[in-house]
């Protein structure tokens, strides 16, 4: 293997880099894709299954063919540009959804030292590029000139903007608490002699809660998908958007979604680390931990789904400002405070 | 003469800023406007970037991009904005506003174009990969420049008050719900079960 990549080194010269960095990002995105695309199929199955019906069972065996049907659909069906529009808009709203949402998989460690970029700034670069996502749903909303959409995207925009706060701050106290803001020291620090109970999860289980439920209202996930809110106001942000274009918004919602649950078990359940270091556990390849982790925290993305009813967007708003923000600012203390005592094992 | 590659980058994201800015300002629509100033941003973090400045750069997206613009947008996209309206008296201002800005050039020229100032330029260490500026600046804000930063802190934290204390009025008309009460309300206080006394028919019936 290693001789094989030397010799393509030797061969293609200046462009080796580039093009070897390319392998590495389709490797990274070509998996996400297909795991958004089932990602769809387990909702709709998981979902059926909590309402007691079987879910889609006709495209395929046990309708495993059903998100590529879904996916030809859509490409084949027609785009079409409102005529009030601002088309230029219009157009790359889709594309300004998508690129962070695949841009923040760049500094995800997916086991130890299998990382595309190695970056000391890690946490912030996630912050930054998942702070951006938002530009796709306004921009949408407003060049679709259609009341709907943009009522969707404002409310979208309030959302985002008052749950990044408690996100930032549930942030920090992982950065207090593992001195670092690389995402793959991050891991190495909640290594232990003890298994699970190393993890940060148990000294910032309240924060471990707050970043989770913030990431299912930055991802406009029910409950607080009232960015969409079928009932009131269609389809929110993506109403005029049909064919691909909608399908770029999805693609960027599912991907957006992985990468909450996928941070979460970095920073909070112990990343690629096994639960227990002993024998049948630790013999395990650590990517499988990840994604086992990975796939639980989606199930419950799609639980609260079946589960909750929608939020009121005044109740929404309440809980970001008045529990989310007081709680986090309050735990950044006791940790910091904590932390300063013997009884600091972590 | 081939450019280095950090030159290139360089030019392009400069030239990225200038258009940007220079769109901002002669935009006819405010929301187009507003985008350019992303732009701005976005490129000038990736001229902080070239510097090795990782963590001003992305604090720059992540505050500005991410938080400010976003309500800037917000607004602006609310607001019906007569341009027509706004550009009454642009010749009227526009020697003051030209004198204003050639002064803010030269400023800038004789800042920048000092010998000291280049020389200092020319002096960027460039560090390994690992090396943290985050850390650095962290322990220089808490530690060399703790007072101004305490200060630009207070500075701010005025603002704040201030900006709430211009929003704490309120209206006696206004209704609200006390989610605490909401939930505190037992069966009992909304809900009286009454016995009524059944129909004699069917009574009889059984």
């Amino acid at each position: 293997m290693t001789e094989l990549l030397q010799y393509l080194q030797n061969m293609l010269g200046v462009a080796w880099l580039p093009i070897w960095t390319l392998v590495k990002i389709l490797t990274i995105v070509v998996p996400i894709m297909l795991t958004v695309a089932y990602l769809t199929l387990a909702e709709r199955k998981v979902i059926g299954y909590m309402q007691v019906r079987i879910g889609p069972n006709r495209v395929g065996y046990f309708g495993l063919l059903q998100p590529l049907a879904d996916g030809l659909k859509l490409l084949l069906k027609e785009i079409i540009i409102p005529s009030g529009s601002n088309k230029f808009l219009f157009v790359i709203a889709p594309v300004l959804a998508l690129i962070p949402a695949l841009a923040a998989w760049a500094v995800i460690p997916f086991s130890e030292g299998m990382v595309l970029t190695d970056i000391n700034a890690g946490l912030l670069y996630i912050l930054a590029m998942t702070s951006l996502g938002v530009y796709g749903i306004i921009i949408a909303g407003w060049a679709s000139n259609s009341k709907y959409a943009f009522i969707g995207a404002l409310r979208s925009a309030a959302q985002i903007v008052s749950y990044e706060i408690p996100m930032g701050f549930a942030l920090v106290c992982v950065l207090m608490v593992s001195q670092s803001m690389n995402l793959g020291d991050i891991v190495l620090g909640q290594k232990s002699s003890t298994g699970l109970f190393g993890w940060y999860f148990i000294p910032l289980f309240p924060m471990f809660v707050v970043y989770f439920i913030s990431g299912v209202a930055e991802t406009n996930r029910a409950p607080f998908d009232m960015a969409e809110g079928e009932s009131e106001i269609v389809a929110g942000f993506h109403v005029e958007y049909s064919g691909m274009t909608f399908a770029l918004f999805f693609l960027a919602e599912y991907a957006n979604m992985i990468m909450i649950a996928i941070l979460s078990v970095i920073m909070f359940l112990g990343g690629w680390l096994p639960p227990f270091d002993i024998a049948p556990f630790n013999l395990l390849p650590g990517i499988f931990w990840l994604l086992a982790k990975t796939s639980f925290m989606l199930f419950l993305f799609l639980w609260f789904r079946a589960t909750f009813p929608r939020y009121r967007y005044d109740q929404l708003m309440r809980l970001g400002w008045k529990v989310f923000i007081p709680l986090t600012l309050v735990w950044v203390v006791v940790i910091g405070a904590w932390m300063q005592t013997p009884y600091w094992l972590w | 003469m081939l450019m280095s590659f950090d030159t290139f980058v360089f030019y392009m994201f400069a030239a990225i800023t200038v258009f940007a800015s220079l769109r901002v300002i002669t935009a006819r629509n405010p929301v187009h406007a507003a985008l350019f100033l992303v732009l701005a941003f976005c490129s000038a973090a990736g001229i902080w970037i070239l510097l090795e400045a990782e963590f001003l750069a992305i604090t720059l997206v992540l505050v500005y991009v991410g938080a400010v613009m976003v309500l800037f947008l917000f607004v602006v996209m609310m607001l019906d904005i007569n341009l027509e309206q706004l550009r009454i008296g642009f010749w009227r201002w526009f020697p003051f506003g030209a004198a204003l800005a050639v002064i803010m050039v030269f400023q800038m020229v004789w800042v920048l174009g000092n010998r000291q100032t280049a020389e200092t330029g020319a002096q960027v260490i460039k560090h390994a990969a690992n090396y943290s500026n985050t850390k650095e600046l962290g322990r220089l804000i808490y530690t060399d420049y703790v007072y101004p930063f305490e200060l630009a802190a207070v500075l701010l934290l005025v603002a704040i008050v201030a900006a709430i204390a211009l929003t704490l009025r309120r209206r006696k008309d206004a209704k609200s719900q006390e989610p605490n009460k909401q939930v505190l309300v037992k069966k009992a206080d909304r809900l009286r079960i009454v016995s009524i006394a059944g129909d004699s028919k069917v009574d009889s019936a059984q």
